[in-house]
């Protein structure tokens, strides 16, 4: 059967795991390389890494750092932050990187999912959204609205029909990263990963609000999450991937147990 | 000296740095005469069967790959390689692949529509027949999977390991004297994926 996959999620900036709430106030948490190697000898079923600052600054993605990540641990890792063309998602990819995320920069240029879906394959283009809840049904039916830029802009796009237009372009993934839920710790929104998952055909990750290892059962079974992000959580310590994994197991949930 | 043929299919960044963590080393080539003179062949791929046999053929490498494989030399395909290595797919319309292994590549028809397309992530192999690639391996071990595509093996005593999903289950290791060939990732799959690499630099291809 297959598995639900968990993925710790690394955001990076100047080559040090950070960790804020909503895309604020900061903490470094060590060295990418080193957490990616733990992570994986702990039991992590993916990774991902963002690239914080590159987008922003408007800088391409710190090479580097894939090629060192890529040499330390053979589990797929998935890459975000900065990647504006064909040539970033390559240099990514032949860095060791098994998939590219692309957010805002999608919005501004949808054919950048097309284009890597048709360079790479489809399996490669990772489509990360951060939607908001809006009430205006009218303009929003699906009751979420697509904001960038971490957070701090809004776009007008309805989340569902993004979704589903990622997906006809030729994306390989979803990551649904819930602002209302991002770095809370209250659970994931259950509401809005279900409502994606079942709409589209390709497999959903649900990001934004673990707290505790019953957050993950609750993503998989109502969420209706394909894989699940974590970070704060297991970023302070508080739980091991293995104590997430038993909650998930003890839950009936399909998980990797051995690796 | 591990020699991974490069079609221009997909990207081998991850195969070479699996070897190199087993300190083996690899070489990555398109040329027919390293080919021919390998000592062991690793045949990976992401892609689409159509593009990938047009390329096969004009890099002149369809015969040497047959060659080798027909000497002996330990061969190893992965995912894509291993779709090619049956008699044909229905990708692209039908394309008739390599025909070292008999069968066909047929695409996942969800049953439902919570099974998403592709198969991607963790999945366990069931372990139907011993290998010496999969030596000290567990039976329903996990590997790391990402197909749309999935072979239908003719022959019953070439499948080593199977596989559930979308209401198939599905030959994941297919074996046939010298050649051995996984539809996961064992380049992605961790420590284990790693324990059947290093199994096939240690094997001399016989069963």
């Amino acid at each position: 059967m297959l598995t639900k996959r968990i993925i710790p999620c690394l955001d990076v900036r100047n080559r040090k795991v950070t960790k804020g709430v909503q895309f604020q106030n900061n903490i470094e948490l060590g060295d990418p390389v080193e957490m990616a190697t733990i992570y994986s000898r702990e039991g992590a079923d993916e990774l991902v890494f963002y690239d914080i600052t590159a987008s922003a600054e408007g800088r391409p993605i710190d090479i580097e750092m894939v090629k060192d990540v890529a040499r330390a641990i053979h589990i797929p890792f998935a890459v975000g932050g900065g990647i504006s063309t064909l040539e970033d998602m390559r240099r990514v990819l032949l860095a060791g990187a098994e998939k590219i995320s692309v957010n805002s920069l999608a919005i501004e240029k949808p054919s950048l999912i097309s284009e890597g879906s048709q360079a790479f394959g489809s399996q490669c283009i990772v489509l990360g959204m951060d939607p908001v809840r809006n009430p205006d049904r009218k303009k929003f039916p699906s009751g979420y609205e697509i904001t960038v830029k971490g957070f701090r802009q809004r776009t007008g796009i309805d989340t569902l029909e993004w979704a589903k237009r990622a997906e006809s372009l030729g994306a390989g993934e979803i990551v649904v990263n819930s602002v209302d839920a991002d770095g809370m710790q209250t659970g994931f929104n259950l509401e809005l990963t279900a409502l994606i998952s079942t709409s589209v055909n390709i497999p959903v990750v649900a990001s934004g609000g673990a707290g505790i290892p019953q957050h993950l059962v609750d993503v998989f079974i109502a969420g209706k999450a394909d894989a699940a992000i974590i970070a704060s959580m297991v970023h302070t310590g508080k739980y091991t991937i293995r104590e997430i994994k038993n909650t998930m197991v003890a839950a009936k949930i399909p998980t990797r147990e051995k690796w | 000296m591990i020699t991974i043929i490069d079609y221009k299919a997909g990207n081998l960044t991850s195969v070479c740095l699996a070897f190199d963590a087993l300190g083996v080393q690899t070489i990555v080539t398109d040329d027919a005469k390293k080919i021919i003179s390998a000592e062991k062949i690793v045949f990976p791929g992401v892609g689409a069967a159509g593009a990938a046999m047009v390329n096969l053929r004009k890099l002149n490498l369809i015969e040497p790959i047959k060659h080798q494989v027909a000497a002996g030399i330990p061969f190893l395909g992965i995912c894509f390689g291993m779709q090619l290595l049956f008699d044909r797919s229905e990708e692209n319309g039908g394309t008739e692949c390599l025909g070292i292994l008999e069968g066909e590549v047929k695409r996942f028809i969800p049953p439902s529509n919570d099974i998403k397309i592709p198969h991607m992530g963790w999945n366990a192999v069931k372990i139907v027949k011993k290998h010496p690639l999969l030596k000290d391996i567990e039976n329903k071990s996990e590997f790391y999977f990402v197909h749309s595509y999935y072979p239908i093996t003719k022959v019953k005593d070439t499948i080593y390991g199977e596989t559930d999903y979308a209401g198939v289950n599905f030959t994941s290791v297919v074996g046939k004297n010298n050649v051995l060939a996984t539809q996961f990732h064992p380049e992605k799959s961790g420590r284990i994926g790693l324990k059947l690499l290093d199994n096939f630099t240690r094997w001399d291809g016989k069963c």
